[in-house]
């Protein structure tokens, strides 16, 4: 058996073919067995698209190692189509020289015509320099259930299973946890759990019958720091990382949200946790369910609103009110591919100008984003305790990809790692004779949070500007100038309650690559590519954007050449170039994909031979 | 604070100058706002007043209890959010006309569906006042406005019909003009449990004045009001000598020199086809004050609540850390 230091496997059909399925249960059980792993599910915005057609393609990329990974992988070593739409949507992103699972049985002429092909492709000049595997995928299926009392629709469903069990056998992979998940998702249809089982059991057998195999590869386990692993994803990990912020301040979580891809499965995983002091409204609209967040901010709970790019435009107003009242909330914004509705199911970087400015008047808000799926736990209670800590809303920006993606993640220590967070909320009835201003400050420039039920707090909050110290209405004209200056300068504090900015690699040299949010992995190993080959080249991910770490411009002005790599058009170097004025190049990518790490080592070889 | 407040009217007035037009209907409302809260029984501390924008959304700072002034047309849903996190609070949202049914009209029928127990008043004055005067969803066809010179094309929305077809669990109508009217409507909205919606007939002296003239003139108003009470007979006119009766099922006045009492139609709050007539009671007919509809229902706050105690008991008190250590983990050496 060979071993390979890792692997990039896409499992691809139709949208009913169950492909999502198996890439997490192929990630779950190469998880279990040692390997590091990063995934990257795919699928259409259509949730039935035509049968057979591109459109309806729906894929699922893992990528396995026996070393540190930190992406997806670039382009597939392997790639399963179990159709011939499948194929056409992905031959042109297979490694050249890499293997090609072909379910034959639906290549027949209609489906062949569905796709798009004018003729079958198999055979044809395209199809040179793979190594073709075409595998009777529906027929042994159905063959191997001949005995099982399902109907022939039941069964050939289970055609994924047959393909993940080739695939199990390529790459040695032990059955047991598949075997035990089937078992426990169909325990109360034997005949359902007998079929997925022989279904993986025969593509397994196939696997090792067939010599156009050959070998089967190892990936052995990975070498990553020893503790206690699981899998999590973006989405799920931004949605614990607030319960547990809610635990850590001693509040209630509040939810407010509406539906909207890829943000859903936060309201989805946060309504599950009703016995965790969970409350979650489903809002009637985007704006409502900013707003009910901002109501319950000011009855005194931890209050978060999710959505995603458009979404995010509209509750804009809302968020400003929220700046203006100072009450703590959070906003996440879960990034998909824009403007407009854009790209829905598409990962990209270019709600980051909306998220930094997107209200009217001069409405700053806390900004932050997470890097990678698990670090989205992190900064969800990040966002949160700077957030209660200033009283002032903050934004928490992930992407469809750390939100879908998942990746092994330690379990942290909550106490060491989660510990309290500090709020502004005062306790019982004021004491006779004590003066309260709802607006007066503490060194943070934070004002005192008083809630409905308090006697002797009672005061009211507006949109309109408001005298500094009482909160009442006021026009003054020096009196507005002082506020807006108030506000931004109790942001521009908040550098001193979040961390210094790190550099990956030495602190000057020839170049330092930024970049911010999820595109962490991708930059993270393509520096560490060149620094292997020796090259001057650091790695500046920024994931505290308002305020930036008090020390980003040293950072910025230690290199020859400053780069920022970004999924958008270029809005983090228009920000980093007019504050600090470093003259950073960009590196953009706009196709509602990730970046791979072959071309940001390409550009940064380019950008190094000019110096 | 003692268990049982005493409060008298001054105590609900904050030190913040009110703003209003003189003669604006405003005044009187919020005068027996105050008065109804000091009837209520509830804390003044557990009070909030919520609006959106619009003259009447001023309200929430002449009030001293806590109140958010939000933004236009959103209130129901700071209201919801509010009472969700705490039922214990006595929430009231003001809206007007404009601010209700024109930009927050989604709002307000998804809190009147979701039936949260908080009391809604919206004063009607057919017209854009704090923008000075364009044409509202209430404004009679024709109205002439700034921004309808040759008179308004729109066609103009009932609150109550709205708030029926929203599923409106209490629905009111009372008038400026008429503070124990309103007093006493507050106070049955404040008892009831879950949305009670309360339309008031209020003037804009300014944009809109005398639009509501027929119900409030000492000279019309009684031949075009019908005060309703509940299991009592449709009875007005100046000397109570007219009732309204169903006549090939359509609500028709009557003299009661020439029909009896008991062929008149009869109020029932809990009966939604009732509720209905006297939600088109317009026009030629007097138009209902008081309580067009009761009845009781689920409340959204309280099973929100419930149902979190719900979960707890049935899977005990969650836990983070088991939480992170639930499914397929495994151990790195």
């Amino acid at each position: 058996m060979q071993e390979l230091d890792s692997v990039v496997i896409r499992f691809s059909g139709d949208s009913g073919d169950g492909m999502q399925l198996t890439g997490t249960q192929f990630s779950n059980t190469s998880a279990l067995m040692g390997n590091d792993i990063a995934t990257f599910p795919d699928f259409p915005a259509e949730i039935r698209a035509p049968i057979g057609t591109v459109a309806g393609v729906s894929g699922f990329q893992v990528h396995i190692g026996a070393s540190e990974i930190n992406t997806p992988g670039d382009e597939p070593d392997v790639l399963v189509a179990m159709n011939p739409a499948a194929l056409k949507a992905n031959l042109r992103s297979v490694k050249k020289g890499g293997t090609i699972i072909l379910n034959i049985d639906s290549f027949d002429a209609k489906n062949i015509e569905k796709a798009g092909y004018e003729g079958t492709p198999l055979g044809t000049p395209e199809m040179e320099g793979f190594k073709v595997i075409e595998a009777q995928i529906t027929s042994q299926t159905l063959e191997a259930l001949t005995e099982s009392e399902l109907d022939n629709k039941s069964k050939a469903r289970c055609k994924n299973f047959y393909a993940l069990g080739m695939t199990y056998f390529m790459y040695g992979r032990e059955l047991d946890a598949t075997i035990k998940w089937v078992e426990e998702k169909f325990g109360k249809k034997p005949e359902l759990v007998d079929a997925n089982v022989k279904a993986l059991k025969a593509g397994w057998n196939f696997a090792d019958t067939i010599e156009a195999i050959g070998t089967a590869y190892k990936v052995p386990a990975a070498r990553i720091t020893p503790g206690k692993y699981r899998q999590i994803n973006g989405n799920t990990a931004t949605a614990w990382g607030f319960i547990q912020a809610a635990h850590s301040a001693g509040l209630e979580l509040f939810l407010g949200s509406y539906p909207i891809t890829p943000a859903s499965d936060v309201l989805h995983e946060l309504s599950k946790h009703k016995n965790m002091g969970v409350k979650t409204f489903q809002a009637e609209d985007e704006i409502a369910a900013c707003c009910s967040a901002i109501g319950a901010a000011y009855a005194g709970a931890l209050a978060i609103t999710t959505s995603s790019g458009p979404g995010i435009a509209l509750k804009g107003e809302a968020l400003g009110l929220a700046m203006i009242y100072e009450l703590p909330m959070v906003c996440v914004n879960i990034q998909r591919g824009g403007p407009s509705t854009g790209l829905p199911t598409k990962t990209e970087q270019s709600d980051l100008n909306l998220c930094m400015f997107g209200r009217n008047g001069e409405s700053p808000m806390i900004v932050v984003a997470a890097s990678k799926p698990g670090d989205c736990f992190e900064m969800a209670y990040e966002a949160s305790r700077l957030s209660l800590e200033t009283m002032t809303p903050a934004m928490l920006m992930t992407d469809g990809y750390i939100a879908n993606g998942a990746e092994p993640w330690k379990i942290p220590d909550l106490t060491k790692e989660f510990g309290p967070i500090k709020h502004k909320q005062l306790k019982g009835a004021k004491p006779e004779g004590e003066e309260f201003l709802a607006y007066s400050r503490d060194e943070n420039l934070a004002r005192p949070w008083a809630i409905p039920g308090q006697p002797g707090y009672e005061h009211r909050v507006g949109g309109l500007e408001k005298a500094d110290g009482t909160g009442n209405v006021s026009y003054d004209p020096d009196n507005h100038e002082h506020m807006v200056k108030l506000r931004q300068e109790k942001v521009d504090k908040a550098a001193s309650l979040i961390p210094a900015q790190g550099v990956e690699g030495e602190e000057s040299g020839d170049i330092l690559l930024v970049s911010w949010g999820g595109t962490y992995g991708a930059t993270r190993m393509a520096v560490k590519t060149l620094q292997d080959q020796g090259k001057k080249v650091s790695l500046c991910h920024i994931k505290y954007i308002n305020p930036m770490p008090a020390n980003m411009e040293k950072v910025l002005k230690s290199f020859k050449k400053v780069i920022v790599a970004e999924l958008n058009n270029g809005q983090m170097r228009g920000i980093l170039n007019a504050k600090y004025e470093v003259g950073a190049l960009g590196y953009s990518k706009i196709q509602g994909l990730p970046f791979k790490i072959s071309e940001l080592v390409d550009m940064l070889n380019r950008e190094l031979e000019t110096l | 604070m003692t268990d049982n407040p005493t409060y008298k009217k001054k105590d609900f007035i904050s030190d913040q100058e009110v703003r209003w037009c003189p003669g604006c209907g405003d005044y009187a409302i919020l005068s027996s706002v105050q008065m109804a809260m000091t009837k209520i029984g509830k804390k003044k501390e557990d009070m909030v007043f919520v609006s959106g924008i619009g003259c009447s959304s001023r309200f929430p700072y002449y009030m001293n209890t806590y109140g958010m002034h939000t933004i236009h047309g959103r209130a129901p849903a700071f209201a919801t959010a509010i009472k969700a996190t705490n039922p214990e609070l006595e929430v009231w949202q003001i809206t007007g006309d404009g601010d209700g049914l024109s930009i927050g009209g989604n709002h307000l029928i998804h809190v009147i569906r979701r039936n949260v127990n908080i009391n809604i008043i919206l004063f009607n004055n057919e017209i854009y006042g704090l923008t000075k005067g364009q044409y509202s969803p209430t404004s009679r066809p024709g109205l002439n406005t700034k921004s309808s010179p040759y008179g308004s094309l729109d066609r103009a929305f009932n609150p109550a019909s709205l708030a029926l077809g929203a599923g409106s669990t209490f629905f009111a109508r009372t008038i400026d003009t008429d503070p124990k009217h309103m007093i006493d409507t507050f106070v049955e909205a404040s008892k009831h449990e879950g949305t009670s919606f309360i339309e008031v007939f209020q003037n804009c002296v300014i944009f809109n004045d005398k639009v509501h003239d027929l119900q409030t003139n000492r000279a019309t108003r009684d031949e075009h009001t019908v005060r309703i009470e509940n299991g009592k007979p449709l009875i007005f006119g100046k000397e109570k000598d007219k009732g309204i009766k169903l006549v090939d099922n359509k609500p028709t006045v009557v003299a009661l020199s020439d029909v009896d009492e008991s062929e008149l139609l009869v109020h029932d709050e809990t009966n939604p086809i009732v509720a209905q007539i006297l939600a088109e009671m317009r026009g030629e007919l007097p138009v209902p004050l008081g309580v067009l509809r009761r009845v009781p229902d689920v409340v959204y706050d309280q099973q929100l609540n419930d149902q979190l105690a719900d979960v707890k008991a049935k899977k005990g008190e969650g836990d983070m850390t088991a939480l992170l250590n639930s499914g397929d983990t495994w151990v790195v050496e």
